[in-house]
Parts: C-alpha cells; structure tokens; sequence
C-alpha cells in the first residue's frame, strides 16, 4: 500500500495538465477525458488500496514520502519537544472509505461534468476542469493526511478549489461575492482549527493523529466534574473549524449561497465531499472528543440545533438547488449529533449514504435546470415527469432515500443514529426526529412541484432567442447521456449502500461498524462494554420514523399535487413564520449588520485614525520644524541681522556728518586749522 | 570561529553591481537600449556569482563563513569585514535575485534619465548587499546610510504624484532613527573599549560582550529606533504606505523585498546577540506592537481605495508576523520570522509588480478604475491568484509556512498573543479577497480596460523566478530551513543560557541531552507523547 500517496497525485497531475496546457490547447473533449481519466485511474487506485486494506489483518499504513517541516526543538507542556511535519499519509478503515466516496463520487460527478459544462466556451471547460481536479488533489490530500497539519493543507487546498468554482462564473457579481464569503467565512473557522493544531501540539508534542489519540487515551476523561481542561479546547476550537467547513450554527451562512457555482460543483463540494470535511476530521480525532464530553455536548446540540433550523428554511425555499442546500445543512447537522453522542461510525456511514443521495439529488436538478434552460425556481416549472423520465425516476429514489423509508440507504444511517441519540438525550432525539419529517416533506414539495402537477415553465422558444448561448430552447428535454448514467449508477448506491450497515436489531451485522471501529479507537482503550441491545425500543423508532416520513410524504402530495391551494392557504395563515423562514431567520441581515458592517467601519475609522493621528504626528513633527525654521528666519533677519545693520546704520548716518567736513576747499581746511590753533592757544593760556 | 575565505566572494558579489555602474557611466545616454542591456547583464551576472552561496554555504557550521578582512579605518578599529551566516546568506540571495527583477521589470516603465535610473538603482543593490555581509558595526552603518540615497533618488525623481514629500519623508525618517542608532552603536563601542581595551567595531566581538542591563536597555532603545523605522512598525509605518505608493514599480519591489527586511534584520544581527537580557525584557512591547501592527495595518489595508497602497498597508501587517515571530525567542519562532522575510520578499514583491503591470499600461492606481480584468488578462489573473494565495498564506504556497512557524512558536509562550495574530489569517483573506474580487472578477465596465495586452514574455519572466519560490518553499522548505539551523541555535544560546544547540548535541557525544533525545528515538521518535 505504499503508493497510496500516488491518489491525490493523479488528480494533482491532471489539474496542472489543464491548467497549464488546457487552457490553451485543449478541446473541450480531451479537457474533460484528461480530468476524467485522472480520476478514473485514481478510483482504481484507491478500489486496489481498500482491497488491501480489506485482505490486511493491520489496520493502519502509514506511508511518508518526503520530509516537509523539519525538525526544530521548542518547548511543550512537557519539556522541548520536536516540531516536524513530514509528508505522510495513512490509510485506515476510515481514510479507505473516504478514499472510495471521493474517487468513486468525484468519477461519477466528472463524466456528469462533460455533458453539463458543454455550453462554456473551450477555455472555459480546461479551467473548470483544472479546478475540480486540483479539489480532488486536496481532498484526498484531507483524506489521507497523517497529521494535522497535512490534513490542513487539505482542508485548506478544497476551500480554495471551493472559492474559485462558486465563483465559475466570475463576471456575476453575485457568484464572485459567494465564493468570497465561503472562503472568508471558513477562514473564521480556520482560525479555531489552526489555533486547535497549536494547541496539540504544546499539549503532546506531536501533531501525528495516532501518537496524539495514544497519548490522549492515558489522559483522563474531562467530564463535568473534571471540569473543562485542555482536551476540551482543543476540541471547541477544531470544532470551531469543523462548524466552518460543515457548514453548521453559526458559520453556516456561506453554504447556500455557494449554489451560485455549477451543480456538479454544488454535488461534489457542496454536498458528497468538502462539506463533510468537518465530520470527518472529528471522527478522526474520536479518541479526543471523547475525552471531552462537555463539548461533546456542544457538539451534538448544534448539530441538532442546525439539522432542524435548516429543515425549517428549507420547507419554504422555492429555489431547487437552495433547498437542497438547506438538507445538506441539515443533514451534515446529523452527523454531528452523532458524533456528539459518540456514534462516531454512525457518522461516517451516513456520510457515505448522505454522499450518494445527495451527489444524486443535485446531479438531478443539475439537470432538470439544463432541462429548463437555467431555470431554478420550481414555482416555474412542474409536470416534468413525462419529459424526464430518467432525472425523475432517479431523483425519486434520491428523495426516498433520504426521506429514511426502508430499505434504502438513508434508512439505515439515519435511524442509527436517530436510536444512538435516543439512547443518549430524549430531547435531541425530539430534534432529530422532527427534522426527519421535515427532511420528508420539503424533498417531497421538491420533487411534486418540479415534476408533478400542470407544468408553469415559459413556452419553448419557437424563434431560437432567449438562449443565453444563442440556441433555440425547444422545452424541457431529457439530459444526455453522460448526464444520465451518472445518475443510474448514483440511485443504485443510494439503493444499495446501507446494506453494509444493517442493525443487529434487523438481522444484519453492523458491518461498517466494525470495519471503521478501529479508527475510533486505540489498542487497550478502556472499550465502553459492549452495551445491551434494546431491540424493542430500535423497532419502535424504526417503526415510528417511517410512518412519520410516510405521514410527511402523504402530506407534501395533498399540498402540492393534488390540492395546490392548500400551501398557499397554509402560507398566508402563517404568514409571519413564512417570512421569517422565506428570509432565513434574518441572519445573513444579521452578520451583515454587525461583523461585515463593524469590520469595514473600523477599518475606515482606523485608516482616517492612521492619517490623522499617527501619520498626523509625524506631519505635526514637520509642520513644527518648519514653523521654528520660519521663526528662527525671521529672528535671524530682523533681530540678528538687525542688530548688525543698525551698526552699519549708525555708522553710515553718522559719517554724513563727517562728510561735511571732507569738502576738499583749501580754505575751509586752513580756517579749521587756524580755528583749532586758536583754541589750543586759548586752552593753553587761559587753562594753565 | 571566523573561516577565512580563499577567494573573496562577498566582494565579488559585493562590487558586480558597482561595476555595471562604472560600465553605465561610459555608455552615452541616448543610448537606451545599450543602458538597459547592460544593467540587466549587471544583475544577472549578479545574481549567479552569488548563486554560490547557496550551494558552499556549510550548514554544519555554526561559525561565519565566506569571511574577507582587511583595514579600513584602522585609528578607530574599524575594518572592511565580511561574513556570512545562514541569515544573511538567505536575504544575499533574495537581494540578488529581486534586483534581477526589478531591473528586468524596469525595461519599459523608465523612459525618461534611463541612465540615471539604472546607474541609483545598481548602487542601491550595491549598498544594500555590504549591510548584509558587514561585520563591522560602522561598516554596516555605512551601507546603511549609503543605501538611503539612490532610494530618495529613485522615489524623488521617478515616482508619482506626491513622490517629493514621499522621498523627503522616507529619509528624513530613517535619518532621525539612524542617528540615534549611531548613538547605541558608539555606546556598545565604547563599552567594548572600556571591558577590553580594545578600539573595535567588530560585531562578532560583540556577540561576545556580557554588557550591564542598564546600558543593555538604553543601547537597545536606540537600536530599536534605528530597526523600528526600517521594518517598519507600528506606530512608525506611516513613511512606508507614501514611499510604497509614490515609488516606481521597481522601487516598489526592491523597497518591500529588501529594504524592509534591513530593519528585521538588524533586530537578529545586533539586537538579540548583543543585548540579550534587554531582548527579553523588551519582548512584551516589541510584542504588542507587532500584534497591533498585524490588526491594524490589515484593517487599514482594507478600507483602501488605491491598489499600492492597499498593498503596503498588507506589509505593514505581514512585518508584524515577522517581529512577532522572532520575538517569540524560539527556534521555532525565530525560524519561521525569517522564512516569512523570505516570503514576504516573494509574494509582496510579487503583488508590487502586479500593480505596476497595470500601472504602466492605464496610469492610474484607483482600484475602481478596474474590474473584469480576469477576462482581458488571463495569464496575469492567474499570476496574481497564486501570489494573493501566497501572501494569505494557503497551503502548499510559501506563507503558510512562515505562519505556521511563526504561530506555533509564538504560541508556546503565550495563547493569548497567538489567538489574536491568528486573526490575521482571517482579515489577510478578506482584504486580499475583496481586491481580488474588485480588480478581476465582475465585467469590464470602464471601455479603457477592454484592449489592455496580457503580460508579455519579459513580464511573465519577472514572475517566474517567484512563482518556483513560493512553491519550493511550500511544499519543501528542507534547504531553507536547513541553512537557518546554526544561526538560530546561535542567536538562541545568546537570548536563552538554558538552550542547547542543536547541532552540539550531535557533537557532544554523551551529553545529557543525547541521551534524552536517544531514549525518546527507542521510544519510537524525539520527545513525544510526553503524557504517558
């Protein structure tokens, strides 16, 4: 298993391939093959990697390739310690089956791609295709990380991928804003993780997930009565991160609007892959939440808080792809309420279910919006089910799926971890229980009003205008043929891929759960004893879900198919919830008015405080040595100067005086003369 | 501790681009192209005689390397006395390599006392390299002050708009700084004198000097002065956003990749090793005053309206990691500050060039003036993304490192300063973000962007050298960091007595240090998991 490393090279390869040839040279075709190819090869790579790791008794391989961060010697909680960070990648049960719902999803949503981006321009497509090529790289690049600071490169590679395909299509003001948002807002969330990364660090002296989860399982546990240590804030602050990138309470703001980039880009980052980022890297460092149960609790009271406040704003969103936005809110909502009650394997099977109905749910508005000729609001569209048979049929069983009616996947991963939170909290099961019916019935107000009812879209277009692109639209049509397969083959994983989990309560063996349990452990933890199992209770949850979902389905068909009046009237009875819903609850208002608003305001205050004061200082400092310059000037010319001119004055006034006397007539000078001899003879004989 | 050079290759280095002056002098002015030519030839040849540094620097040698020395004063001691460690080598390099693309990115931008400009922009490369290699105190102020003229020069003559109260300011400012740092510098002399006898201005004597608290903290306020406006920190950065603004691109570029680490650089040449116990005490200010910096100069940065000076108001932010960095008095922090000069040399230099790409073609700085500029520009859209994710520090491109350094070695000595420099990370992406989104994305509104040419092959060429940069060092910093080891360890054993140098403990066999660190390697790794 030592080439795992090669995975996200691949990838990697084939986004510098488009990006530094395609952009030039490549048709559209071999832009897409190029992109496709590299994830086909790195599928098939990670397929033989997880084989291995199935036929291996040894759990974990960690492979380093190269030194990254040498080591320098700084001081730890306990004595010096080593800073150093090589390029190493582990594949475990965990990262394996990541592995396989990134490569295998990310393949699917590549060949979707090429039918989907054919409209852009030549240069358009390498572009796209770099982009989510270089997301893969750094996804698995997440995915298989080491330590925590791999994983970071990672985490941040895909937010950066993220930015620049919500903004695809940059010349829109409002795609480019979205993509500044998502990558600023979990920038916010970055600050908590990084801070978290600094944290274990001082604390263990290592940043190597094992040596970190060893070592934090001879600490002990920091319950209630422990009281808040340093394990907690290691995990409240890479909580904080994961509340970023999962998009949970109160950084969930930039997922919805992330629907400005492409739909596969929604299917893949948005809802299959980045977004789960936070679940996973949680998961990954199971052995320290665990040591954490305060903000475990944290943990799953925001997931639960956020699994039900998005359900609500989904249940009036018109929008087709930002009510899909709003379940994934929901639904990565979930799987923190299963971390939070330690349901560590629950989250990440319903990680993977979630990766395929949801990947297959946007895929299907991907292309019922190129049906209806970028069209995303369902109140125009409807009856679409004779004209799309494939993308209805498949998104059915998308909505089923997650709807949680058996025996499809998402029954299986959701009341798994509905029964593990019931064992835990009555209240939050309440939370989780209500929002599955919600879950059930704005999917189902989805797919009635897109598909079922009297068609409202505009008339096809008879003239060849109005196409953006310059093509006559001739109505609602099926998607091509490499749209639809990936479809077929994702409805087939959201049909099949929760029998890996069957509960012991049905018969099955868990067997995900014992295939993931060592991740979440480590040899010679004090295992929790293997607790007993209330059948009775699971079959009453199960049983009382299913008919809550059926009961919701039952409802979204009376309201939207066959009496359609009935939402209408419903909205206007309750019309001050459903604007406060229709404007999600003000809090993009909200943040705008405080954080955005107080940001820019301090900045313009601190940057008039800059010219004024601080640079006003140093204006002053000149303006005052130019001052005393001037003064000292005019000192030096009136006083100073002064001074020797009146003497020059004196001396020039009084030689006029002189002057007279200098008249160069013989007879002046000889009567002076005789005038000064008769006064010395006078003063002679009269003064002796 | 000195290892004598056979062949003087600091002077080489030191002197090439002094020849290209002499060169210039000959060549009639109306002969452009000649000029040009012949400068770029100057700092080519430039940079590869000091390509050699790299390579022979010895990275098992604690002591100074490449050292020339000869008398120069001899009356007052001083001496003509070159040397180099990992530090210097590193921002020899970097100057080298910058003064390649600043003159490269020159070609067409200067069309007026072409001969002049190159003839200050060489001497400027000369001054600024003699104040990396000196061991000699009053040689180093030398080139200290040397290198503050042609900069007036190049900013009086050939800048923009306010470009003579932006020249006036720049000098005046560090003069007043300089000054008072003559002051410290005489004050270590003297005391020098006073403990040995001796008439000296040798820094390495002085690395050496045990000098009485009290004079340390006064010596250490003048030199602070002196640094403080060079790097410059808050509150002394105002002379930078004018100088940055009014300055030719080139000036720009050497002025943020070089000129500033002056500053940084005498802190961990003089500062450290010469005061150490001052350092320490001083730590909490130098301290505030960088995570100050680091808020402020980035939310000064973005309530901007003018692409350059949005720019060096994200230095004035990014220096501030720096200081904070070295500050931190950890190898690990003291590191990750130089990587971070490095860095910021690349990708602050980079966005320089970047704004006098456009500058040179529409004449104006006004960010509103732009927009949709990704459409008309592709290559330089995408040259300007890497550097923007560069300067935020993205993974796998440079900044990430200095900042993780930085953060992880300021962290172990106090959460409080670390958790809010992180928050820098957050605004570093919001301005850069916003710039980005202002200046490329959106449609091409103003008519005059619509023809704008994309870079042309010389232009790309100035870029290609920093984007390999910012990628070696993200992905492997090994060679980087390899070269700081000994110089660190050596300022450390200044600032720290308790410190153990790293590459004694693999000499000094049987020290209790190894034997710790061999019990941990049996462990399964150097000291970890130090809970159990």
């Amino acid at each position: 298993m030592d080439f795992i490393w090669l995975i996200p090279l691949v990838p990697g390869i084939g986004a510098a391939l488009n990006g530094l040839v395609g952009v030039r040279s490549f048709s559209k075709r071999t832009a897409g093959l190029v992109a496709t190819g590299a994830m086909a090869i790195a599928f098939l790579l990670s397929a033989f990697a997880f084989i291995q790791l199935l036929g291996s008794t040894e759990r974990f391989h960690k492979v380093t390739v190269a030194s990254w961060i040498p080591p320098i010697p700084l001081e730890t909680a306990n004595g010096i310690g080593s800073f150093e960070v090589p390029w190493a990648f582990t594949l475990d049960p965990l990262s394996g089956m990541m592995l396989l719902v990134v490569t295998g999803i990310g393949l699917l949503i590549h060949i979707y791609s090429i039918g989907y981006i054919d409209h852009e321009p030549r240069g358009g497509v390498a572009r796209f295709f770099c982009y989510l090529n270089l997301f893969c790289f750094f996804m698995l690049i997440l995915v298989l990380g080491s330590s925590f600071l791999v994983m970071f490169v990672g985490w941040e590679g895909v937010g950066l991928c993220s930015y620049l395909l919500i903004g695809y299509w940059y010349k829109k003001k409002s795609a480019s804003d979205a993509g500044k948002k998502a990558f600023i807002v979990n920038r916010i969330g970055d600050w908590g993780f990084i801070l978290g990364i600094f944290l274990v660090f001082f604390t263990f002296g290592t940043l190597d997930f094992r040596e970190v989860a060893e070592a934090a399982a001879a600490l002990p546990v920091e319950t209630q009565a422990v009281g808040f240590g340093v394990i907690s804030l290691i995990c409240l602050l890479l909580f904080i991160g994961a509340t970023g990138k999962s998009a949970q309470i109160p950084l969930y703001v930039w997922l919805p609007d992330a629907m400005e980039g492409p739909t596969p880009v929604s299917a893949l980052i948005h809802a299959a892959t980045m977004v789960t980022a936070g679940v996973y890297m949680v998961c990954r460092n199971a052995v320290l939440f665990e040591h954490a149960p305060i903000v475990m609790g944290i943990v799953a009271a925001i997931g639960a808080v956020t699994a039900l406040m998005a359900a609500t704003i989904g249940l009036v969103q018109t929008d087709i792809k930002r009510v899909l936005a709003y379940s994934t809110v929901s639904q990565l909502g979930y799987m923190f309420l299963a971390t939070g009650v330690g349901a560590f394997s629950a989250a990440a099977f319903h990680l993977m279910t979630h990766a395929f109905f949801k990947a297959l749910l946007f895929l299907g508005s991907g292309s019922v919006i190129h049906a209806m000729n970028e069209e995303q609001d369902m109140r125009r569209m409807g009856g679409l089910r004779q004209h799309m048979p494939l993308t209805f049929a498949t998104m059915l069983i998308g909505a089923v799926a997650i709807a949680g009616i058996p025996p499809l996947s998402g029954f299986f991963s959701k009341d798994e971890i509905l029964y593990r939170t019931f064992l835990s909290n009555q209240l939050l099961w309440g939370i989780g229980a209500i929002t599955a019916v919600m879950t059930a019935f704005y999917m189902f107000r989805l797919i009635n009003m897109t598909f079922l009812g009297q068609y409202r879209g505009p008339a096809p277009d008879a003239e060849g205008h109005g196409d953006s692109h310059g093509h006559a639209w001739h109505g609602p049509h099926e998607s091509p043929r490499l749209m639809t397969w990936p479809l077929v083959a994702l409805a087939v994983g959201a049909v099949l891929a929760g029998f890996v989990g069957v509960p012991a309560a049905l018969g099955g063996s868990n067997m995900i759960e014992h295939f993931l349990e060592p991740s979440f452990t480590v040899p010679g933890m004090a295992h929790a004893a293997e607790e007993a199992h209330h059948y009775e209770i699971e079959w009453a949850l199960m049983a009382l879900s299913v008919l809550l979902a059926v009961g919701a389905i039952w409802f979204a068909r009376r309201n939207y198919v066959e009496r359609p009046e009935e939402a209408e009237r419903l909205a206007e009875r309750l019309a001050g919830t459903h604007r406060l819903l229709t404007n999600k609850y003000y809090v993009d208002e909200l943040y705008d008015a405080t954080f955005v608003r107080g940001s820019m305001s301090s900045a313009r205050g601190l940057w008039r405080f800059d010219g004024g004061v601080v640079d006003g200082a140093v204006n002053g400092t000149g303006w005052t040595t130019r001052a005393s310059a001037t003064i000292s000037h005019v000192l030096d010319k009136y006083v100073v100067d002064g001074l020797v001119n009146l003497v020059g004055w004196i001396c020039r006034e009084g030689s006029y005086g002189f002057r007279r006397v200098q008249t160069g007539l013989i007879q002046n000078y000889a009567f002076a003369t005789l005038v000064g001899v008769f006064a010395f003879v006078t003063w002679f004989l009269v003064g002796r | 501790m000195s290892n004598a050079a056979e062949f003087p290759l600091l002077s080489l280095i030191l002197f090439t681009p002094l020849v290209g002056v002499l060169v210039l002098l000959f060549i009639d002015r109306a002969n452009a192209h000649l000029i040009r030519l012949v400068s770029n030839v100057t700092v080519g040849i430039g940079f590869l005689v000091s390509l050699p540094l790299w390579f022979m620097y010895d990275t098992q040698d604690a002591g100074w390397q490449f050292v020339e020395r000869h008398d120069w004063i001899p009356s007052i001691g001083a001496d003509y006395f070159l040397g180099v460690d990992g530090f210097s080598v590193l921002l020899i390099l970097l100057t080298t390599l910058m003064g390649v693309i600043a003159v490269l990115s020159s070609w067409t931008a200067i069309t007026m006392r072409v001969k002049e400009y190159y003839v200050f922009l060489l001497a400027l490369q000369t001054g600024m390299l003699g104040a990396f290699m000196s061991l000699d105190f009053l040689l180093f102020f030398l080139f200290w002050e040397v290198m503050l003229v042609p900069m007036y020069f190049l900013i009086g003559i050939w800048g923009s708009d306010n470009r003579l109260y932006s020249a006036i300011k720049f000098f005046l400012f560090t003069l007043v700084g300089s000054v008072v740092m003559l002051l410290g510098i005489l004050a270590v002399y003297f005391y020098h004198h006073s403990v040995t006898g001796i008439y000296t201005f040798d820094v390495t004597q002085f690395h050496k000097l045990g000098i009485p608290y009290d004079l340390q903290w006064w010596i250490f306020l003048a030199f602070f002065l002196g640094f403080a406006v060079k790097v410059p920190m808050f509150p002394f950065h105002t002379w930078l956003p004018d100088a940055h603004t009014d300055a030719p691109t080139a000036g720009s570029v050497i002025l943020a990749a070089v000129l500033l680490k002056m500053g940084t650089y005498g802190f961990i040449r003089f500062s450290l090793p010469i005061l150490p116990e001052a350092t320490v005490a001083f730590v909490p200010v130098v301290a505030a005053l960088s995570i100050v910096g680091i808020v402020y100069g980035a939310l000064v940065a973005m309530a901007q309206k003018d692409w350059k000076r949005l720019v060096a108001y994200s230095s004035v932010s990014h220096m501030g990691m720096v200081m904070l960095g070295m500050f931190a008095l950890t190898p690990v922090g003291i590191t990750g500050s130089i990587v971070q000069q490095l860095n910021h040399g690349i990708s602050t230099g980079a966005l320089f060039l970047i704004v006098g790409i456009v500058y040179e073609r529409r004449h104006t700085r006004a960010i509103a003036e732009y927009g949709g500029l990704s459409k008309v520009m592709p290559v330089y859209a995408t040259i300007f993304l890497v550097m923007t994710m560069s300067s935020i520090g993205l993974p796998t491109l440079n900044g990430f490192i200095g900042e993780v350094l930085i953060l992880q070695g300021i962290f172990v000595v106090s959460k409080m300063w670390a958790f809010v420099a992180a928050s820098g990370i957050v605004l570093g992406a919001a301005y850069m973000l916003w710039l980005y989104q202002r200046t490329m994305f959106g449609n091409v509104d103003n008519p005059k962007n619509e023809s704008l040419p994309d870079l042309s092959m010389r232009e790309i060429w100035t870029f290609v050298p920093l984007l390999i940069l910012a990628v070696w060092i993200g992905l492997y910093p090994k060679p980087f960091l390899d070269r700081l080891e000994t110089s660190v360890d050596n300022v450390m054993v200044r600032v720290n007595s308790d410190y153990t140098p790293r590459l004694a403990a693999v000499e000094d066999q049987g020290s209790p240090t190894l034997a710790l660190d061999a019990a941990a390697q049996a462990d399964g790794g150097p000291v970890r998991g130090g809970a159990r």
